[in-house]
């Protein structure tokens, strides 16, 4: 807590590390934030970075910006999430200007899961940017104007972020969209989950034909699965994520009592791959729900 | 044209307790077509009301009208008349413009609306409609094949598709529905025209409409 030592610029760790491990922080519903601080704290140390949800399937809950405070307070190095769902321009300017101004250097720009996924299906969708416009408005205030060109009093200097999909099908048009965001300029991109090491490495051949990628760090996503109801679950409703059969089987055939064993192990073994073959420059861990879990998917994974 | 639905008769039924003389009035144009405040649909609705108030033990007089376009003033008065005059209220089976058409007109009766208007749309086949403009006052036609991103993707976006398109490239909210960047990109594909995906399009001006809408043609 207090005194805690400064984490390193997440910044400064993507130019210098050899495999980046970043970490999601998904906040829950209400003003209870002991089971968050509890996950900071467990994680703060053994990840590159804690990276925080942003009302994450359309569901209402603590915000994004509140836990990167936390983490903030707590010592670890924040990655902010922001999603062009529940705000316009103007909100979003105003909370990056915020974020940056209590040391919140990190940004991870997305367009967000519809309203149609979550609690609050009678909301209003926003969607005033989409990610590639809120990737430029980004680099706009970093430039020490807002997005109508008032000089800033007090800039920003965001480290930018963004996500692509390498399981879509069609992928073409994604890849189109992600070109358009290493166009705008990316310091990082951290994918949808992943499970097929083959898709991956074709994802990775796509990118490194692209243009604008120096320097850009890809971050394989891990959503580890507690169990083959749960992957049914994910594939039938949570955006972008495709669990493969013979993974659901495997976890399906652990026997009772073990499954969380096997999930970390599942996990742990896609990292260690990753980082032996150097398919990509890091991974993304989601949890969902289950940070927890993650300092023994790391040890799994042997980091 | 201005698709639009019928409301629940009880919603309707609510909206007019207390009235006993009314005038149903549909409209010959955009509804007709979208079979919801049509001819035909007046003289359903008509014998609903009629029907449930005598069942209830009320007697209700309603009067049916059909006004071949509800949005124009000098349509309404010259098919509507005098007959606004033998009624408490009016139930208007036109969209929104009509109601509000007919509202303007008749300032000393009440105008309920039985339809809500959904969308701008056009017939895909018989008994479906489909929307295909969002009314944006900025048309990006000319950029996406001919396929409106404005309405047709779920969250209106300009620079391509989000992360959630499903497998096969259909919709995150909906797996029957196709991806609208999915159909924009094999459109252009098709035309050969892809450069158009990889370019970036700016936030949208939603100051090109001043909100109400207004124009006025230089030589009115």
């Amino acid at each position: 807590m207090g005194g805690a030592k400064m984490a390193r610029p997440f910044r400064e760790t993507l130019k210098t590390k050899d495999f980046i491990v970043t970490a999601e922080a998904g906040p829950g519903k209400g003003s209870n934030t002991e089971k968050l601080v509890e996950h900071v704290e467990l994680l703060k140390d053994r990840v590159d970075g804690l990276n925080v949800t942003d009302n994450q399937s359309a569901v209402m809950r603590y915000p994004s910006l509140g836990t990167c405070l936390l983490i903030k307070e707590h010592g670890g190095e924040p990655i902010l999430q922001i999603t062009c769902r529940d705000r316009n321009r103007l909100a979003i300017q105003a909370d990056l200007l915020f974020a940056y101004s209590r040391g919140i250097n990190n940004v991870l720009c997305l367009t967000g899961d519809a309203i149609d996924t979550g609690d609050h299906k009678e909301a209003k969708p926003v969607f005033d940017l989409d990610s590639v416009q809120l990737i430029h408005l980004v680099h706009t205030l970093n430039s020490g104007k807002d997005m109508v060109g008032n000089e800033l009093d007090g800039g920003v200097d965001f480290c930018i972020g963004a996500s692509a999909t390498p399981s879509a099908d069609p992928i073409e048009p994604q890849l189109l969209k992600f070109q358009k965001k290493l166009d705008a300029g990316m310091d990082f991109i951290q994918t949808q989950a992943v499970y097929d090491m083959d898709e991956l490495k074709r994802f990775m051949e796509n990118f490194h034909k692209m243009d604008n990628i120096d320097g850009v760090k890809i971050l394989a996503g891990i959503v580890p699965i507690w169990g083959a109801k749960m992957a049914r679950y994910m594939n039938e409703n949570v955006p972008g994520i495709y669990v493969p059969q013979y993974l659901i089987d495997e976890i399906d055939q652990a026997p009772k009592g073990t499954k969380a064993a096997k999930g970390i192990e599942m996990a742990g073994r896609l990292i260690r791959q990753i980082k032996e073959e150097k398919i990509c420059d890091g991974v993304h861990i989601m949890a969902i729900g289950r940070e927890e879990r993650v300092p023994a998917i790391l040890e799994a994974a042997g980091i | 044209m201005i698709i639009a639905e019928r409301k629940p008769l009880e919603e309707i039924r609510n909206m007019l307790a207390g009235y006993k003389r009314i005038l149903v009035v549909g409209c010959g144009t955009c509804v007709t077509i979208c079979w919801a405040g049509g001819e035909k649909e007046v003289g359903i609705l008509s014998s609903q009301l009629r029907l449930a108030s005598s069942k209830d033990g009320n007697e209700l007089s309603v009067m049916e009208a059909v006004v071949e376009r509800q949005c124009e003033k000098e349509m309404v008065l010259e098919e509507l008349g005098d007959k606004v005059q033998e009624v408490e209220a009016i139930l208007s089976m036109g969209c929104g413009a009509g109601v509000q058409t007919m509202a303007e007109l008749f300032e000393e009766k009440p105008i309920f609306p039985a339809l809500n208007t959904t969308f701008i749309g056009m017939p895909e086949k018989e008994g479906l409609w489909l929307e295909m403009c969002g009314a944006c006052g900025d048309c990006f036609l000319d950029r996406t094949g001919g396929i409106c991103p404005v309405v047709r993707c779920a969250k209106g976006l300009l620079n391509g598709p989000c992360g959630g398109t499903r497998k096969g490239g259909k919709c995150e909210i909906d797996p029957e529905k196709d991806c609208a960047w999915v159909l924009i990109y094999r459109r252009l594909e098709k035309q050969g025209r892809l450069a158009l995906m990889r370019k970036y399009y700016e936030p949208k001006n939603y100051r090109v409409v001043k909100r109400p809408g207004k124009i006025e043609a230089l030589e009115a």
